[in-house]
């Protein structure tokens, strides 16, 4: 093997003496447009290593983790290689010594560390406690240190809510391919090009932390390699076969996932890239059909078993133990050929050779000029396993180029060019409601936002809302950016990702990512003040508690202008005012419109709101129409989200649908052409992300009272899939209460 | 150019929704009229019975709203069908939507038990795509009971589709201890085996899910007891239709 040369048989230039993986892929990448046919089942040897984690699985379903190192503060380098079976694995490399053994990352917070350990009964190494306490500041104390009152404030009321304060901020992609690509070498070379460059600078503020990252970022590719070591490779060097490409890859990602517990620890767009990789085995008689499958599934069980340690208030956030991690599949190329390879293809069919499962978030790129039998694949998928989410290439393409991944759930970054500062969300609807209350919370009563003169009279004037509203927002956005600089400044200090930015560009591009929660709340909340008669409830202390609504009012998810054009204007109100705010390096404000499981939360601290909707309940989860005001139709509330723009909602807009089988037509081949032209009819309307749920409400019905008969019932909730039996009581009562679009 | 008289016609619409290869292929844009002259035992739909005060909409607003979805349909495969209650109870309506949607390129269905067929003009077979045709039973003592009306004219109407050429899908609603028994099913599948445009039969299971509309308009549900059929009769229902040659969902 040693005589063999890692390159042999690439073509093209532009790639090899500078980083440019995207430029290799173009080069030698082979399209594939045929149809699924030429796919293999598991081989018994895959059947048996992800069987024999059945049982760990099963246990860490019951006790909400299976184990934890309380002991080992988690570094690329702190533990023992670990196997699942040593013998039966192709790619090895887990994130402790054994599998699902979840380690510690304390640079986040300390806290986190212990109240996380404490909810499933483990104790936090006194030693631990105390090098993280008294002796290495956390990013948590950092924080907490710099936040000003007002946002303290905005924190405590839950207008913001779920700030990335006390855990890892996640969303930053690695471009893991360069290991395999280049040899960890070639990057450190190049990283020690970028330091002695900086050497011709003064050593401001700027350039000397450019120059302590980058030191980092050297030490942290050394480091990638000892852990390598330690299994017995050596990824100095690049990749010379398909087997190598997976495993030197997958390092990569592993050691990103040993140094962060980020929120959302994505995979970025590897398939094409491998697929390079295993065809020129295939061609060479080294590999067959059934062994580069098996290679895919290996790596896949390794992708499905990354675990954090992660605390109770945040799973209330992001329910159900996510990761993320999002591969992103398809797409089209910019020279007009699709990205689809055999290997996208190969990453669907582990969701038959392993059995659903939510992790990795595979996220096909879709585009009407997608090859139809990969299309066509897609939706049979879906169908069968409610597995795979969509986003739009033909808004991501026009953007982003041909080599863009997806952080988390819709976030859209050019990989290994752009970062981003994750930054949770905003309630508009409470935005709203503090409005009408001259900035007084509507539960607590508490002065949250400046004192504004109140919006009085008993019938709510559209004009007079609208205006309190814009002022609301003003500060609220100002606040919300506040808070995010904060974070993200010690997030970089006490908590930075030495080997994620190690495998970006230098210098990156950095986004600063604002969410929005409560959209439908809000707009509907508007058209009812608009188009019928609100009237205002007050306490005695003049506080508006409640509405009464005479009259009908067009709702948000029909496709009606009238309620549409409101939701439009609130999204570009929110991006209008981040354009204008000064962000911690200088990031480019984007704004998205998802919730991933929080809904629930934001509707649990929210008061009634003008629409009906009453205290407590839930939000929609994403860009999602109100539950059970979209009255015409999947179709229609699609076309609704859809006119959402998304040049003002960057980092991504999404929306989750639930059909019934029969809700798509009789027999499979009809559901499968349906869904794939809904999918096409979504795109060209602009749409930018659906979640397809194939599902029965008596499935999951069935599966809340019986749980043990359901380990692999995936379903997609905003942005991710979960495994459903694993959402709280409350969220999977908040999933069966949303519309199933069907027939009767 | 469009005539005054066809821009002031108006009818009235019970409701519209769109939906996915339930109501004929792809995505289609479902106008459901008001007003139905049959009373069938399991009509999950009581509340389109009747025309209502409230309901006539113009042709030119109704369209205003089916504009908006004319280009999803096109990317996505479907059309547009009128359904109902009964269409045919308000033809000249019925025939100036279905020439509108053809007129925009859209493939037309009309769902219709065809019991008033005599009513649809030629204009209005033309501008129609495919019939969406239910039998509701094919023996004319059954029918009678289920639908309070005569078997009769259904099957003209249905005789009159296939010797012009109007393809038809076939549907049958399939309730145990009223239209299940297998003489009243072979005649069903006798007639639809006879028409040489019929492209698929589509059994439905009776369902119970319409009992709500009935509480809420205040009468009584006459099925509220009868059970969904059990797939095994189901299958035996399909396996007859297929015996015939037919295609059948």
């Amino acid at each position: 093997m040693k005589t063999l040369d890692a390159w042999r048989g690439f073509v093209g230039d532009g790639w090899q003496h500078q980083i440019d993986v995207a430029a290799f892929i173009r080069h030698n990448y082979t399209p594939y447009d045929g149809d699924a046919a030429f796919l293999t089942g598991p081989t018994e040897r895959t059947t048996a290593l992800w069987e024999g984690l059945g049982p760990l699985i099963a246990e860490e379903r019951r006790r909400g983790v299976y184990d934890v190192d309380a002991r080992t503060p988690s570094t690329i380098t702190s533990h023992a290689p670990g196997y699942i079976d040593r013998e039966h694995e192709l790619i090895v490399g887990l994130q402790t010594d054994a599998p699902l053994r979840r380690a510690i990352m304390p640079n986040g917070g300390i806290r986190m560390v212990e109240s996380g350990l404490a909810a499933y009964g483990y104790t936090l190494d006194p030693q631990v406690k105390e090098t993280f306490t008294r002796h290495r500041k956390t990013h948590n104390d950092g924080v907490f240190d710099a936040y000003p009152e007002a946002v303290r404030k905005a924190r405590r009321s839950h207008i913001i809510t779920g700030l990335p304060d006390a855990y890892g901020r996640g969303r930053i992609i690695g471009d893991y391919r360069r290991v395999a690509l280049y040899g960890v070498d070639q990057l450190i070379a190049g990283r020690l090009a970028d330091q002695a460059r900086l050497d011709a600078y003064p050593s401001s503020p700027a350039i000397i932390r450019d120059r302590e990252e980058l030191a980092e970022q050297i030490r942290a590719l050394g480091e990638l390699k000892q852990m390598a070591a330690s299994y017995g490779y050596d990824i100095s060097g690049p990749a010379r076969t398909g087997r190598e490409a997976v495993q030197w890859l997958y390092f990569a990602y592993l050691a990103a996932t040993k140094e962060q517990n980020g929120a959302a620890m994505s995979l970025g767009r590897t398939a094409t890239f491998l697929d390079v990789y295993l065809q020129r085995d295939i061609h060479e008689g080294r590999l067959t059909e059934r062994a580069a499958q098996e290679l895919v599934d290996d790596l896949v069980i390794k992708l499905r078993i990354i675990r954090f340690l992660r605390t109770p208030e945040y799973d209330q956030l992001f329910s159900g133990d996510p990761t993320w991690v999002t591969e992103a599949l398809g797409g089209m190329g910019r020279d007009g050929r699709t990205m689809v390879t055999r290997t996208t293809f190969r990453f669907l069919q582990t969701l038959y050779n392993l059995g659903p499962a939510p992790e990795p978030n595979l996220t096909v790129l879709w585009s009407q000029a997608l090859p139809e039998g990969f299309k066509r694949f897609c939706a049979q998928v879906s169908l069968d396993t409610s597995a795979v989410q969509y986003e739009n290439d033909e808004l991501l393409r026009p953007a982003y180029g041909s080599d863009t991944a997806i952080a988390c759930c819709v976030s859209a970054m050019r990989v290994g060019k752009d970062m981003q500062f994750f930054g949770a969300r905003a309630n508009v609807a409470k935005a709203l409601l503090y409005a009408i209350n001259g900035g007084r919370d509507e539960i607590t009563g508490h002065q949250v936002a400046p004192v504004t003169a109140p919006v009085g009279g008993e019938i709510l004037d559209c004009e007079e809302v609208v205006a309190a509203f814009e002022r609301t927002l003003d500060w609220l956005v100002a606040t919300y950016v506040d808070a995010l600089n904060v974070i993200h400044y010690m997030h970089d200090k006490y908590a930075y990702e030495r080997l994620e930015m190690a495998l970006h560009d230098y210098p990156v591009h950095r986004f600063l990512a604002t969410g929005i929660a409560g959209l439908s709340v809000a707009v509907d909340s508007l058209s009812a003040i608009k188009y019928a008669k609100v009237k205002v409830l007050r306490d005695e202390t003049g506080l508006a508690v409640d509405y009464a609504v005479e009259g009908d009012f067009p709702c948000y998810g029909n496709h009606d202008d009238r309620a549409d054009t409101i939701a439009v204007w609130l999204v570009q109100a929110f991006m209008d005012r981040l354009r204008h705010q000064p962000t911690y390096r200088a990031a480019e404000p984007t704004l998205s419109v998802l919730t991933i499981t929080s809904n629930v939360v934001y509707g649990k601290n929210t008061g009634n709101t003008p629409d009906g909707r009453r205290a407590g309940e839930p939000f929609a989860p994403g860009a999602n129409p109100g539950n059970g005001r979209d009255r015409h139709g999947l179709v229609a509330s699609a076309l609704s989200v859809a006119t959402l723009p998304y040049d003002s909602a960057r980092d991504g807009i999404s929306l989750t649908s639930t059909i019934t089988p029969d809700g798509l037509g009789r027999g499979r081949d009809e559901q499968v052409t349906n869904l794939v032209g809904v999918l096409d009819g979504y795109t060209d309307a602009g749409g930018y992300h659906m979640n397809v749920n194939v599902l029965d409400r008596d499935v999951l019905l069935d599966a809340m009272a019986h749980p043990e008969r359901y380990p692999q019932l995936t379903i997609r909730v905003s942005g991710y899939a979960v495994n459903f039996v694993r959402l709280t009581p409350e969220q999977q009562r908040d999933v069966v209460s949303r519309t199933f679009h069907g027939s009767l | 150019m469009r005539t005054p008289l066809l821009t002031a016609i108006a009818g009235a619409v019970h409701s519209w929704d769109v939906s996915t290869g339930v109501d004929g292929p792809g995505t289609r844009f479902v106008v459901f009229l008001g007003g139905c002259p049959l009373r069938c035992l399991y009509c999950q739909n009581p509340d389109t019975w009747r025309m209502r005060p409230g309901q006539r909409t113009d042709l030119d607003a109704l369209w205003k709203t089916v504009s908006g979805y004319t280009r999803f349909i096109r990317v996505a495969g479907g059309g547009l069908t009128v359904s109902g209650g009964e269409p045919l109870l308000q033809p000249a309506f019925t025939e100036a939507l279905l020439s509108r949607a053809r007129d925009a390129g859209l493939h037309t269905a009309l769902d219709t038990s065809g019991v008033l067929g005599d009513r649809a003009s030629d204009a209005l077979l033309d501008a129609t795509s495919l019939v969406l045709l239910d039998i509701k039973s094919g023996d004319p003592d059954t029918y009678r009971k289920v639908t309070g009306a005569e078997l009769a004219p259904t099957l003209r109407f249905a005789r009159r589709l296939a010797d012009r050429g109007v393809p038809m899908w076939i549907r049958f609603v399939l309730v145990p201890g009223l239209t299940d028994a297998p003489a009243n099913v072979d005649a069903v599948a006798r007639h639809a085996a006879e028409l040489s445009t019929v492209e698929r039969v589509e059994v439905l299971p009776f369902h119970r899910l319409g009992a709500a509309k009935y509480a809420s308009l205040g009468l009584r549900f006459p099925l509220a007891d009868t059970a969904p059929p059990t797939s095994g009769v189901v299958e035996r229902v399909r396996k007859q239709f297929r015996d015939r040659g037919l295609i059948v969902y």
